[in-house]
Parts: C-alpha cells; structure tokens; sequence
C-alpha cells in the first residue's frame, strides 16, 4: 500500500492528477480535491505520475519501501529519484502523443 | 565559555543525546523527521496515546465519512527513514523536569535530554456524561471515531443531529446531505462558521447548508439528548422548547488542549496550550524561557509578529508541519542559527461541494470587503482589514487567488485592497466583519500570582474546581470555539 498525503494548502485544483490518476483523485465540486490517502501499489505509476505533474507539487509520497508499523528495524528508504523518473515519462508520452509537438 | 566548547557540547549532544516526542500525530512525526533531517544521531523516542502510527486528519469529516475511504488508510507517508522508539498506546501522564523524565501510563519512565511536546488536542465531548454514553453519540476525531461514524451513516440513520457549526460540524453535515441522510444542524452562534469567518461569510455558510436540505437552527443550544430503553439516542431537545427526532448524534463542539499531563510540569500551560516562544521552546509558570523544552503543532501557543506579538494557537495542519520542523531544527542549533516559526496561517475545507480557503488570521479582523467574484455563484475572494490594513483573507472556489492575498498581508498592505482589475465583485465596499464579542469570558482564568519578594514571587496554577459550575455544563461552546482541528484562534480585540 502506497501511502501520501495531498498539501491542500497549495492545491488549487488544476486537477492534473485527476486527468492522470482517477482512481486515487477526485474534485468534489469545481475545486475541492478528494483523494484516497492509501492507494493501493497496483496504483503506484499512476499516482507518481500525478505527483509529479502537479504544478504546485502538493503531493508528497512515502520514501520508505517498507512503512510498516512502527517499531520495525532499519527501513530502506526508496530511491528519491522515483518522482523524477515519473516525471521524465509525462514528458517523454507528451512528447509522443500525436498533439505533443513531437520534436524529432 | 568559549564558543567552541560550547560548539563541541552541541556536537556531542546530537552525536548521543536522547530526544523524546510526546504526540505521534503530524507534528510529531514531521517533528521527528526534521530532527533527522538536521543530523541528530541520538536515540529518538517518539510517544504516542493512540495504538497507530501517525495518520492524517482531515480526510476523515471528508472521504472517510462519504465512505469513500476506508478509516485505517489515512497512514502519514514517512519522508525519511527514522530510527526512532515508537511508545504507542500508553498515554505519557505526567513530566518531571528535574530528573528529565516522562512517565507512561504503564509505569513506564522514559528519560530525556530535550523534550518536544506535540499532544495536540482532542474532542470536546458531550458535556453530560451519561447522554454521551448514549449508543448513537459520537465526537468526530480519531481514526475510530470516523469508522464509528461511517458505519452509523450506512446504517440508514432517520436523522442526523450536528451538534455545532463549526468546520468539522459542518463538513460532516455536508456529506449527511451528499449521502441523501437527512441532518439537522443545531449551533448556539448567528451562523455556521462564525467564529472563524464572522457573521457575513457565515450568513454565506447558513445559505449554502438551506440549498442543499441542511435543517439548519441557529441560535439554539442542545439542552438534552434523550435515549430509549435500549440506550440509543432518539431525541434532543433544544434550548428553546423545540425538539429533534435524530438516531445518530455527532457534537462537534470544537477542541480541548491535551495538557493536564504536564500539571505539576510548572510549564505555562493550561486551557490555552502551551506557551513558547517564536522558536518553539517553552516558557516555565512564570514566562521565563526553557532551554530543552520545545512544543510543535496544534498545542503550542506562541507569539505571532504579524498579529501584534499576541500569543496565538493555530489548529491548522500547516502549523503542525512548519512548527514542527522549526521546533526540530532549533532543538539542534545553537542560538545564532535558530529560526523563528512565524506562519501565514492557512487552512482549507471542503464542504456543500465549494472549497474554502484561507490565509492570515480572520477573527483579527473587524472588516470586511469582498474583492472579486460572485457571492451567488460560490466563487468569490474576500479580504479582512483591521486598522486600516489586510490580516487575512478567504476564498470560495477561488483559491488561485489566495496566493496574492498572503502576499498583501506578510506586506502589512492597506486595506480595503486595490480593486482588481480582475472580475470585480458586485459590492465592494468594507462592512463590519461581523464576529462574536471575543472578550465574553468563556473560563475561570487558572492562574494567579503569588510572593512579594523576587526570590519568591512567582505564578501559580488557582486549584481546578471538581466539577464546572452547572450553567457551563448544559450547553454547548459558542461557535467561536467550536470550530474544531483548524480553526480556533483566540485574539484579544
């Protein structure tokens, strides 16, 4: 289970992760997110995804890759770099989509 | 000293000192975790009363109630691996600052060198003990309290009693009406929101509840729950004579500071929270400043610059995560380095389908102006002043705007603001803000000064009455405390 939290202080309700992640977000209303806090892992590339085409990035997201309960010994900490991995592939299906201005 | 043997004291300390968190909830957590992030290499103790590890709040008025989600997955995400002893269940009962220690419920005693307090609040509960033991009776705080909730709702309650139209009160209101439940509001204020928005926002609030089914009474307290033979809730009466016919009760009658653990601490603390200054460390009894105590989050009470240096407590989840990684970075920072914790104060909260935003600190205020927008659609930016400058502002559905608002007040700009450009509203002129009189006494003041001489003057806590006197114990709070997790903020006019 991944686990994040929304920022709704800075969310403003451009509502990229709704049009990403659809599952996860949700507008009640013309500006109110809704958003499920413990998406399942099935959901992981998608949630990532919305995080990080965020504009404001309000969407912070678990680094560890074991948060099981308190207590617990050593927990790894997931690479950081997740985000930004996700946030290369927005760019690279934008730049594939038919209406993306492909450069090549 | 010199200042590199100091220096080596700090090095030392954050090499193997022992740091102790009271409240694993946001603030201690993000407590927790800004230690780290700072370098602490210590043992890190984080203590907590609830069996579960740090979870998330505000969804639980909101999707958990809809039924959306499910009460348990509102776990917190971790930012960083911690290392941390986590004491969960076991509230900490007491403090005894001169032998650093913290004693557990169980007995157990756990030592400190600095100590971070962040016990937050909790519900106000039905002040009649017996009527709150109704089965059908709820507060709405925990975890448990909105599975409990969200399975009464799903029950096919007949009605719904609110008890207080504050922001939890409300928002759960709000999902009652999108659940097609019938609800009844009761609140003692003019309006809902009132105490934390003033009478004009409020009258907008009132609208938007009769639009959408809400049997909004104003003006009227709840006077007794009545149960049947089972001891499940079937009616309230109301202050004046009327009754309500309601299976599912939820008194949303604001928060109280968990602080009587740190009675006999001598800290400044009581019904206000705790006392520190701008850098989280708090003040003993008599406003004198501690050096290894600090507090974070929706207990701590501290002097704010923007709002004339009066002390305020701000219930808002902003305040637990930037409090939280001040007071943990100047736990580990000697004097030159340490930051002060001067927040805009923001919230938000979605309800009747509309998002309300804020920034600075609305009761502060005794005017407003609408600045852009339309009243009747929802969507609109409003602006609060107070001697002729903006300290706060609020939006409907318009929170791309609020930004700019947080702009003009960390500016000490005028107020009424410069007209926008931008979709002006149909009235723009200033009009009173219309909120509650704030300097009604609420509470018997706890504190009193004792001695003459220096070596002995000093303040004490008055001795707390066994039981409130009887006219506080039937009624509900007024709405300007009863807007509970993010919206108390008490200002002296």
């Amino acid at each position: 289970m991944m686990r994040i939290v929304v920022d709704l202080n800075r969310c403003v309700g451009y509502a990229q992760c709704v049009f990403l992640s659809p599952d996860t977000f949700t507008l009640n209303g013309e500006e109110a997110l809704m958003y499920e806090p413990n998406p399942d892992e099935a959901k992981r590339l998608r949630v990532l995804r919305a995080a990080a085409a965020c504009p404001v990035q309000a969407i912070s997201i678990d680094r560890l890759e074991s948060a099981q309960a308190a207590g617990g010994g050593a927990k790894r900490e997931r690479n950081s770099g997740e985000v930004a991995a996700a946030s290369e592939s927005v760019v690279r299906d934008l730049l594939r989509s038919p209406d993306g201005g492909a450069t090549s | 000293m010199k200042p590199e043997v100091i220096g080596e004291v700090l090095s030392e300390f954050k090499r193997s000192g022992r740091i102790v968190i009271v409240g694993a909830s946001l603030a201690g957590l993000r407590g927790a975790e800004a230690l780290r992030n700072e370098g602490f290499n210590g043992s890190l103790t984080i203590i907590g009363d609830e069996p579960h590890e740090p979870y998330d709040r505000p969804p639980l008025s909101k999707q958990v109630l809809k039924g959306w989600v499910r009460a348990d997955h509102t776990k917190l995400p971790r930012l960083r691996a911690l290392d941390a002893d986590w004491r969960l269940g076991p509230a900490a009962i007491a403090l005894d600052r001169s032998s650093r220690r913290v004693l557990l419920a169980n007995s157990d005693e756990v030592p400190y060198d600095r100590l971070l307090i962040a016990t937050g609040t909790r519900a106000r509960p039905w002040p009649n003990p017996e009527e709150a033991a109704l089965k059908g009776v709820f507060t709405l705080r925990t975890s448990e309290d909105a599975a409990a909730v969200q399975a009464a709702l799903s029950a096919q309650p007949k009605r719904v009693l609110i008890i207080g139209a504050g922001f939890i009160g409300s928002e759960a209101a709000s999902v009652c009406s999108e659940l097609g439940i019938p609800v009844t509001v009761a609140e003692r204020g003019q309006a809902p929101l009132v105490g934390a928005l003033g009478g004009v926002i409020g009258a907008i609030a009132a609208d938007m509840q009769h639009e959408h089914g809400v049997d909004l009474r104003t003006g009227v307290s709840v006077a007794a729950l009545e149960g049947d033979k089972d001891g499940h809730v079937r009616r309230a009466r109301l202050s004046d004579g009327s009754t309500v016919d309601a299976d599912l009760v939820i008194a949303s009658l604001g928060s109280i500071r968990n602080t009587e653990w740190l009675e006999g601490s001598r800290l400044a603390t009581g019904i206000w929270g705790v006392a520190c200054d701008a850098g989280c460390r708090a003040f003993d009894i008599n406003g004198v400043v501690t050096d290894n105590i600090f507090v974070a989050g929706d207990v701590a009470r501290f002097p704010h610059a923007l709002y004339g240096y009066q002390f305020v407590t701000l219930e808002h989840w902003d305040n637990a995560v930037l409090g939280a990684a001040v007071a943990g970075h100047n736990m580990v920072s000697l004097e030159p380095d340490r930051w002060a914790h001067l927040p805009l104060p923001r919230f938000w909260s979605g309800q009747f389908g509309v998002n309300i935003k804020s920034v600075g600190i609305c009761p502060y205020a005794d005017e407003i102006v609408f600045t852009q927008g339309s009243v009747k659609q929802r969507r609109f930016v409003a602006a609060y002043g107070r001697g002729g400058r903006i300290v706060a502002a609020v939006t409907f559905n318009n929170g791309k705007w609020l930004q700019h608002y947080g702009e003009l007040i960390e500016r000490s700009a005028p107020f009424p603001p410069v007209a926008a450009a931008w979709d002006p509203p149909d009235h723009a002129k200033p009009m009173p803000a219309a909120f509650p009189d704030s300097r009604a006494p609420t509470s018997i003041p706890d504190v009193i000064l004792t001695g003459h001489d220096p070596t002995e003057r000093g303040a004490e806590y008055r001795a707390r009455s066994a039981k409130p006197p009887k006219h506080e114990e039937a009624v509900a709070e007024p709405a300007e405390s009863q807007s509970a997790q993010r919206s108390v903020v008490r200002v002296k006019k």
